[in-house]
């Protein structure tokens, strides 16, 4: 059985002081992850539980595989759904949450349990069946979902951040093995989250999402590297937006009133970092911080906003007593500029 | 040095802790004086009187001639079965009454409550007699059902077990609607949705998702419902017309008509007794089937 592609037209939902969702049309192939990225109010959980059914759109049609379900109550959509704080059911134990989907479809005892013991097999929970929900770790709970989510073989899969609840260690681990998970059964996937960085992670591809509206849809590669509007550069994080006024362009000159974005670790401090042609920025020093894997630099480029420069720290760091109010300038090649259309 | 520093200032840390713990126990003071003498001094009051005779001598005979007597087993079937009828209506009627409640919108969810509520803010005489005006022979429910053809006769609503029940289970059911819907609203609204996503209808939600979750809460409402009726006196007084006598009743005819201080002594601790029993044994089920509920 192949996953079904899921398709939205025009698909619109006005709350009484603003719209949710602005017409939003969205293809996702079959067996795709997608992801909907985008700050909170963006509308992309909204989004996601009109797909689901626990939002009844005020206009549009929504497509899984060849049929209408716009209509369609969410318990006949044969969706499977992780939700943000798991939503185990506490009262049963960890094999009963997973069999209650196939309890629900009247699959014979044994039958059920033997599905559910191999979803919690796949999630590597099978020695805990007989546990109860309140014994399980965040992380283990995050698993029993998962194996609740897919044991009933549905359509499609959502997901609402299913990682938010856990620390940083544990969700770049959950990412890769819900990944890995998706990817084994081929089941088509919408993916909510507000970070970025798990975005690009899971994702074939990225829709970023604004104000209701879908601001881009690429690849995660092209999402980070050609932003198509400055909402989505400012959203994935630490890229400069320079008006080309504020730049010396070292070769050809860019196009008056253009807007150029680079990317925080595309800048230097050494002359070569524009070679073969790019540009030159000067500012004076604002702040400065370690942080681990790099060293973060603020200029004042005389713009709204500081320009940010970030220097992996096992490079040279003979400017990394850089005093505040010091003159530097920045070099970033043309190959890394990205101009907004 | 290592050893001097681990107990610098514990003395004076112990000192505040004993005295915050002092505090708190004085704040508990006033409402265990009031317990003491006012709840258990009257119990051992009558307990003593039930064992004496009019002249203070002691006496088995006032539960002798008590359980003796077939009145008191009577008065003790109808108490029981106006109890457990009480609360197979508030289930019947309050359990869907708490979900409504639990499922609307949280400012339709506090208009209801205000309706619900407003009878307890009413005192029970007025509603009992209120019932009394509605129910009876030329009351308003009789006028319509007889005015409207549906009956030929005025249907009996009160002065019996009907009319005593009316008016019990008005008076119970926003008791019970109160734990049984802070219990539902507890739930987590995607524990029902996830359980919808994975193919359950709305019955089969409630049934395995909603229901299991709220118990602790109906089991607590049905318990404060039950054990409640077992003493009440004014609705089956007034309601009742003289034809239903729960034990409550009987204790006021045996003092009033009969000036037996003992049997009516007797009595109260006979029912005490059952409201105990009962209570403990309520307890002990609510721990044996009390739903697992998920910690953090």
């Amino acid at each position: 059985m192949t996953s079904p592609s899921i398709a939205l037209e025009q698909v619109r939902k006005v709350y009484s002081d603003y719209v949710a969702l602005d017409d939003v049309d969205l293809d996702v192939r079959s067996g795709e992850f997608l992801t909907l990225l985008g700050p909170s109010g963006s509308g992309k959980t909204t989004l996601l539980m009109a797909i689901a059914g626990f939002v009844r759109p005020d206009a549009g049609v929504i497509r899984i595989g060849a049929a209408d379900v716009t209509r369609l109550p969410v318990n006949k959509r044969d969706i499977g759904i992780v939700f943000q704080n798991y939503a185990l059911f506490p009262h049963m134990s960890v094999l009963g949450n997973v069999e209650y989907p196939l309890h629900v479809r009247k699959r014979p005892r044994a039958e059920a349990r033997e599905r559910a013991t191999a979803a919690l097999a796949r999630v590597q929970l099978d020695s805990y069946a007989t546990r109860d929900i309140a014994a399980l770790s965040g992380g283990q709970r995050q698993r029993v979902a998962l194996a609740r989510a897919v044991v009933f073989e549905p359509q499609v899969l959502l997901m609402d951040e299913p990682l938010s609840a856990l620390d940083k260690n544990l969700r770049e681990q959950m990412q890769f093995e819900i990944r890995k998970l998706q990817q084994e059964l081929g089941i088509t996937t919408i993916y909510v989250t507000h970070d970025q960085r798990e975005a690009l992670t899971m994702s074939d591809r990225i829709a970023v999402m604004n104000a209701g509206r879908i601001e881009q849809l690429d690849a995660p590669q092209a999402i980070y590297r050609s932003p198509r509007s400055r909402f989505v550069a400012d959203f994935m994080g630490e890229s400069n937006i320079i008006p080309a006024a504020l730049v010396q362009p070292l070769g050809t000159p860019h196009p008056q009133g253009a807007t150029l974005i680079i990317r925080a670790e595309n800048l230097g401090l050494e002359r070569e970092a524009a070679s073969g042609g790019g540009v030159a920025i000067e500012g004076r020093v604002t702040a400065q911080a370690f942080r681990g894997e790099n060293w973060q630099l603020r200029l004042d480029i005389g713009s709204e906003r500081d320009l940010l420069l970030s220097i992996p720290s096992g490079r040279s760091v003979n400017w990394a007593d850089a005093q505040p109010g010091q003159s530097l300038t920045a070099y970033a090649a043309n190959r890394h500029i990205h101009i907004l259309p | 040095m290592t050893v001097a520093t681990a107990v610098v200032n514990a003395d004076g840390l112990r000192r505040d802790a004993a005295a915050e713990r002092r505090f708190f126990l004085s704040l508990a003071l006033p409402s265990l004086v009031i317990v003491g003498i006012g709840a258990i001094l009257p119990v051992v009051w009558i307990l003593q009187q039930s064992l004496m005779t009019g002249q203070g001598d002691f006496t088995l005979a006032n539960y002798t001639s008590l359980l003796t007597s077939g009145l008191t087993w009577k008065s003790l079937l109808v108490t029981l079965e106006l109890s457990g009828a009480t609360l197979l209506c508030c289930l019947l009627l309050g359990v869907p009454l708490a979900f409504l409640l639990a499922s609307t919108s949280p400012k339709t969810a506090s208009g209801l409550m205000v309706l619900i509520l407003l009878p307890l803010w009413t005192s029970i005489l007025v509603r009992t007699y209120g019932w009394l005006v509605l129910l009876r022979r030329d009351g308003l429910i009789n006028d319509i059902l007889v005015g409207s053809g549906f009956v030929s006769e005025p249907v009996p609503l009160v002065y019996n077990f009907a009319g005593t029940l009316i008016g019990m289970v008005h008076y119970m059911l926003p008791i019970f609607v109160l734990p049984t819907y802070a219990a539902m609203r507890d739930i987590d609204g995607n524990v029902v949705r996830a359980a919808a996503s994975m193919g359950a209808g709305l019955w089969r939600c409630f049934r395995t998702v909603i229901l299991p979750l709220a118990s602790g809460g109906i089991v607590s409402g049905s318990i404060i419902v039950f054990v409640y009726t077992l003493g009440f006196f004014i609705t089956p007084a007034i309601l009742g017309g003289g034809r239903i006598s729960p034990i409550a009743i009987r204790i006021d005819r045996t003092l009033s008509t009969l000036q037996d201080w003992g049997g009516a002594a007797a009595l109260g601790i006979l029912l005490l007794v059952i409201v105990a029993v009962l209570g403990a044994m309520s307890l002990g089920a609510t721990r044996l089937v009390g739903p697992r509920r998920a910690r953090g």
